[in-house]
């Protein structure tokens, strides 16, 4: 069977000349400077690279990172879900508008969002004077960096939610309606489900963008050694002064930790599809 | 689909909803276009027609086309291979196309700095031959080539997955050449999400900051595109100018997202005739 879809697929040309031009393009431009970051990790010295990635400043980039990644994400899975359910299941002037406006922050470059927001935020800007006066600084803090953050996820939930809603059939919650639910648990109990695995794929998505993100968030960071520096300026940094074996051995480790996140997300995938579907 | 609810929790949600998206989205729009006008129209045109923003344009533009054309190239062949063709490799091929999304943009300038910079193999050759890539344009043109990658092809694949293999094979059965089976079967298919993956890809390139601030070496006049010399203008204490080119980029994300809404609905349109 195997070989007969074989044979009948190539009826169609072009095999070798596509593969070739796939391959080679492939092989300049992701495989080859790949290869170099394998070949010049492999003359690291493990010591050397044990000592710089647990170097304590390294370690504080890490929680700064991933602290305010997981917030910024976890804000973007509510807010998102939440325009989501907007989105799809409500009529109202400016949808088409709001639609189009999510994908802002896919098509305005990260550096003009990162100054923007920090005036924004600074204590004498639009917002952040607002906060000031509570006593929240925004601009050059954690929050900063979390707002920053915030504004490069949101397209990445609403996106993976939006389609998984709006193919639920209806049926099922009229069901539930009628058995006597009450719109608050056939939510919880019928349509979260659904979509519970668009929204951790949405999540982990944004969460594996704000790890590694970098152009909205040096401006807003104020970049303060321990406090608000996120591990790739420590990269950034580590090459600007030639240190190439310290740079290597960071973005090892951040290579590694957003392949872990893919992981986590591909086995939780298959997890919660299962128990949707009842197939084991 | 639509239900009738009315009450106030509808109007809740959607209040909260245009809320949060117009102080997060709206409001550093608004705020850019504001800042750049601040001294007046004529220090504007001052800003972004000085030497150097002309010069970080014009780069921008460069990068920004030479990654359009090779996504595209690559893009178009590489659905072609990956839709129609059984083989083996297959899986990582596609897995190896996706990576540079995953990959944060530090560590995509840094791959390149270790491939081509002065501790690499290639050094030695690539000096005898008088070509300079890290901290040079070519060097830029890469990075942005790597964080659009899987730009156009991710659009193609799964519309040609859809659209099936049964059209190709009988145009091939019927002595049709593989330029006329894609110019005359495949390429009606995906003209729109084509463009759309060049759209796509075009704002992620004119944008990229990380990976060409680390390729770049900062040389004003040279090496700096528009989101690098906003950089150094911003550094430098120059606001109005920094917001001045930033205005420019702003106005390119409003054009792209409604040609990227055009696009769609012309592709729906497509797909539902």
């Amino acid at each position: 069977m195997k070989r007969k879809q074989k044979k009948k697929t190539r009826v169609i040309p072009g095999f070798g000349l596509s593969l070739g031009v796939t391959v080679t393009i492939l092989s300049l431009v992701v495989v080859i400077p790949l290869c170099s970051l394998v070949v010049f990790t492999s003359q690291l010295s493990f010591s050397d690279f044990l000592s710089t990635v647990t170097s304590s400043r390294v370690m504080s980039s890490y929680w700064v990172s991933f602290s305010t990644a997981l917030v910024a994400s976890l804000i973007n899975a509510g807010m998102g879900l939440m325009i989501a359910w907007v989105l799809v299941r409500y009529d109202f002037p400016g949808k088409r508008i709001m639609d189009g406006m999510i994908e802002i922050p896919f098509a305005l470059p990260t550096a003009v969002a990162g100054i923007s927001l920090t005036h924004l935020t600074t204590t004498n800007g639009w917002v952040g004077s607002l906060f000031d006066k509570i006593g929240i600084q925004i601009a050059y803090t954690r929050i900063g960096i979390t707002v920053a953050l915030v504004f490069i996820g949101i397209p990445f939930v609403v996106r993976s939610v939006q389609p998984v809603l709006e193919k639920i059939d209806p049926q099922y919650e009229e069901a539930a309606g009628m058995m006597g639910a009450t719109r608050c648990y056939t939510f919880f109990r019928v349509i979260l489900p659904e979509i519970l695995p668009a929204l951790i794929a949405g999540f982990t998505m944004a969460f594996a963008r704000c790890l590694g993100e970098y152009g909205s968030v040096v401006f807003i960071a104020g970049n303060t050694p321990y406090k608000t520096e996120i591990t790739p300026l420590l990269i950034m940094a580590q090459l600007q002064e030639y240190d190439y074996a310290s740079a290597t051995s960071i973005a090892l480790v951040m290579l590694i930790a957003a392949f872990l996140i893919l992981f986590i997300n591909a086995v939780l995938q298959s997890r919660t599809s299962k128990i949707v579907s009842g197939i084991e | 689909m639509k239900q009738k609810q009315s009450g106030p929790l509808k109007w809740v949600l959607i209040g909260g909803s245009a809320f949060f998206l117009f102080v997060m989205l709206i409001l550093p729009l608004i705020y850019v276009l504001s800042t750049a006008f601040r001294e007046g129209i004529q220090v504007y045109i001052e800003s972004v027609t000085d030497e150097y923003a002309v010069k970080a344009i014009l780069l921008t533009i460069r990068a920004t086309v030479s990654a359009v054309v090779i996504n595209t190239l690559f893009g178009v062949f590489a659905a072609w291979c990956i839709t129609r063709f059984q083989f083996r490799g297959k899986k990582i091929i596609s897995t190896l196309i996706d990576l540079p999304l995953t990959v944060s943009p530090i560590i995509a300038g840094l791959i390149y700095v270790l491939t081509f910079g002065r501790q690499s193999a290639l050094y030695p050759y690539l000096q005898k031959l008088g070509i300079s890539i890290i901290y040079a344009v070519p060097g830029i043109v890469l990075a942005t080539i790597f964080v659009t990658f899987p730009f156009i092809s991710r659009e193609i694949i799964p519309v040609l997955t859809a659209a099936g293999t049964d059209e190709e094979e009988a145009a091939a059965l019927m002595g049709a050449n593989g330029w006329t089976i894609f110019w005359r079967v495949t390429f009606p298919h995906i003209k729109w999400v084509l463009l759309y993956g060049v759209v796509l890809c075009t704002a992620r390139a004119m944008g990229e900051f990380g990976a060409v601030s680390v390729l770049s070496g900062h040389l004003r006049g040279k090496t700096n595109t528009m989101p690098l010399y906003i950089e150094l203008l911003y550094q430098g204490y120059d606001y109005t100018g920094a917001f001045a080119i930033s205005s420019i980029l702003v106005v390119m994300a409003i054009v792209i997202l409604i040609l990227r809404s055009v696009l769609e609905y012309l592709g729906k349109k497509d797909r539902e005739a």
